[in-house]
């Protein structure tokens, strides 16, 4: 019963919308890049490096927001890499996406010992603060979770909105759909696939390191070594469960992180019965679960990891 | 700008290729080291000599190489037939825990039975650990870059809580380590007094009958066809699930033997830092190889000096020994190039 009540609670809800929060921006980003026919294995990697950058911004005394951009520029850049590889010379896109995270989480690790080589114990920064919109946040439960978050959290959900609208509803979303989906037809309108699917690289890889900067600068307030923890292969995960489309892929994350908050307090309530392994494995678990249960039906765009090359069917 | 198939590359090609690419990372690097401070010929200079200036330098790199050997010949196998595993990770620290369950005093007989003995347990533990993604693969279309990769977490959490309960060493001080193994499943070191073990023996074993297999055997046709093309193999009337099942089996198994290698040959028991990453490097080391058995060998002792090499380095100058993984990940980056610009030339129009 008490393990019921738990989700009634305003407090677990708002975890979960905050646990939501990385995995949304990082959802995003990897679908953007998918849907234009590139699979970005470099998203662990990239969210480790827009932690790093944004935190670092902060810290040398830059304002918030300037720690976002400065994140999703870097992203970018780490985009335009695994873009330059594989779409024009179109090496294999599971080698290169490791070999993208291998490289961004490298790079980062060796700029924080040259940066900060005096510091034992990470600094923290004054990150975002939570925000209380007035009387919407007065709602009982949902309220508090939907209305009293940090602005990056808000961010994230105007991110989704965007995707969608620009996905949709714009010249610039339908090519990028099409050349996931068939890019001869596209290249037969005179627009250049090359263009397109680098920019969606690009875009995508600035959201998945905002991703990683919001658990340095809305969640933690410091940068720890190993702190993505996965969070980029999951969002890898969310994407196939939202079959590509980001009104769903926005409920698998909230799903997901309702389930990873519910965990912990699970794991406080069960006190110590259950080795808190177990707990910690739950989210791993519900992906690879979640993955074979949409597998089947799921609606790859047609022209995911096949490399194209002008001229050729 | 258009990619224009070349002619079967030659060795002489190959082989400058393969040199730019390392060169291409050697630049790499030396631009971020001169961004800290020191001299990038200097620091070189004390990485080679850190990684094989002595025979103590010499003997700690093939050391270092050896789980390398396993985790590498485990990712050229898996991705020559285009099974993506990600996953060695995971497989060696099963390997290992199989060691310890079995080598801590569970079968106490003669070390030419017991070696044998947890070197085909690992195997076997390791290989089903690869084949459940296989399966979901094939069954149920489920990508295995995602399943191998997340199965590295779960491992662990797993290898965790083993060693904070029934693998819990009693006399451990609280730490979570296991107990360690005992002398009939120690593997004996090559020379005495130094930490170079057979292992490292073992994993060239291991490179020649890997080669054997993909070179000579029915098997490793089947398994290169259906990496060229699973389409065409399968109307060939190859059997594409099957060859990916037994391709996971000889993967999964291949990169258990680097957790047994390490704690039966180097560490003696179990611990939580057995592998720093020995599962991922294990692809750059493939891909070095460019996917060839008896190269892995090679791109190991290789990739292995560099970071014995920079540890070293880092003693001395004052440069982060995190330029090693810089170095090695932009050498998987520059490889896949060159590997490309040996099969195509790029036509700008």
């Amino acid at each position: 019963m008490e393990a019921f009540e738990i989700l009634l609670t305003a407090s677990f809800w708002v975890a979960a919308i905050r646990i939501a929060s990385p995995l949304i921006f990082a959802t995003m980003g990897e679908l953007v890049c998918e849907r234009a026919g590139v699979l970005n294995l470099g998203i662990e990697g990239i969210m480790t490096a827009g932690a790093f950058a944004g935190w670092f911004t902060v810290y040398l005394g830059f304002g918030l927001w300037t720690g976002v951009l400065v994140a999703a520029l870097t992203g970018a850049a780490f985009g335009a890499l695994h873009g330059f590889l594989t779409v024009p010379l179109g090496l294999s896109q599971h080698v290169t996406g490791i070999g993208v995270t291998l490289l961004a989480t490298s790079l980062t690790y060796f700029s924080y010992r040259i940066l900060l080589p005096e510091v034992s114990s990470p600094p923290k920064i004054e990150a975002f603060q939570p925000f209380e919109i007035p009387v919407l946040s007065d709602i009982p439960v949902v309220g508090q979770a939907l209305f009293n978050q940090t602005p990056l959290t808000y961010f994230a959900f105007v991110c989704v909105a965007l995707v969608a609208w620009i996905l949709y509803r714009t010249p610039a979303g339908v090519a990028v759909r099409a050349v996931g989906e068939n890019p001869s037809a596209v290249e037969a309108q005179g627009i250049s696939v090359t263009m397109v699917r680098m920019g969606a690289v690009m875009a995508g890889s600035a959201l998945m390191a905002i991703g990683g900067a919001f658990l340095t600068m809305s969640a933690f307030n410091s940068f720890f070594f190993e702190m993505i923890n996965g969070r980029g292969w999951i969002a890898i995960a969310l994407v196939v469960f939202g079959s590509w489309r980001p009104g769903k892929a926005l409920i698998g994350a909230i799903l997901f992180a309702a389930f990873d908050a519910y965990q912990v307090r699970l794991q406080q309530l069960t006190g110590g019965a259950i080795p808190y392994q177990v707990f910690l494995m739950l989210p791993y678990v519900l992906s690879i679960a979640a993955l074979v249960l949409v597998a089947r039906r799921a609606g790859y765009p047609k022209a995911l990891m096949i490399p194209y090359q002008k001229g050729e069917r | 700008m258009r990619l224009e198939p070349r002619p079967a590359p030659s060795l002489a090609r190959t082989l400058g290729f393969t040199v730019l690419a390392i060169a291409g990372a050697v630049i790499f690097s030396s631009i971020l080291v001169m961004l800290a401070g020191a001299n990038p010929f200097t620091v070189f200079w004390l990485v080679i000599k850190g990684a094989a200036g002595t025979q103590f330098a010499l003997l700690e790199t093939l050391t270092r190489a050896t789980p390398l050997i396993f985790t590498g010949l485990a990712v050229a196998v898996a991705f020559r037939a285009r099974l993506w595993n990600i996953g060695a990770e995971a497989q060696l620290y099963i390997g290992a825990v199989m060691t310890v369950v079995l080598g801590t005093g569970a079968i106490t007989i003669p070390a030419f039975g017991l070696i044998p003995i947890i070197m085909v347990a690992a195997m076997l533990a390791g290989a089903l650990v690869l084949l459940g993604p296989a399966i979901l693969k094939t069954r149920f279309g489920v990508d295995e870059v995602v399943t191998t990769l997340l199965l590295n977490f779960i491992v662990i959490l797993f290898v965790s809580l083993l060693l904070e309960g029934p693998l819990k060493d009693p006399m451990g001080l609280g730490w979570p380590q296991s107990k360690r193994v005992i002398a009939e499943a120690k593997l004996p070191r090559i020379i005495t007094g130094k930490r170079l073990h057979y292992g490292f023996v073992l994993a060239i074993v291991s490179a020649g009958i890997v080669w054997f297999i993909m070179k000579k055997t029915v098997l490793g046709y089947e398994m290169r066809a259906v990496g060229h093309n699973a389409e065409a193999a399968r109307f060939a009337g190859i059997p594409v699930n099957r060859v990916l099942a037994k391709t996971a089996l000889i993967s999964g198994g291949l990169a258990a033997l680097a957790g047994f290698s390490e704690v039966a040959g180097l560490k003696g028991n179990l611990t939580l830092d057995l592998s720093p990453g020995y599962g991922y490097t294990g692809i750059v080391v493939a891909m070095l190889a460019m996917l060839n058995p008896l190269g892995v060998v090679l791109a190991a002792i290789f990739v292995a000096g560099i970071f014995v090499g920079a540890d070293a380095m880092s003693r001395s100058a004052n440069v982060p020994s995190y330029i090693a993984q810089v170095m090695v990940a932009s050498s998987l980056l520059t490889m896949v190039t060159a590997m490309m610009l040996m099969r195509y030339r790029i036509r700008w129009r």
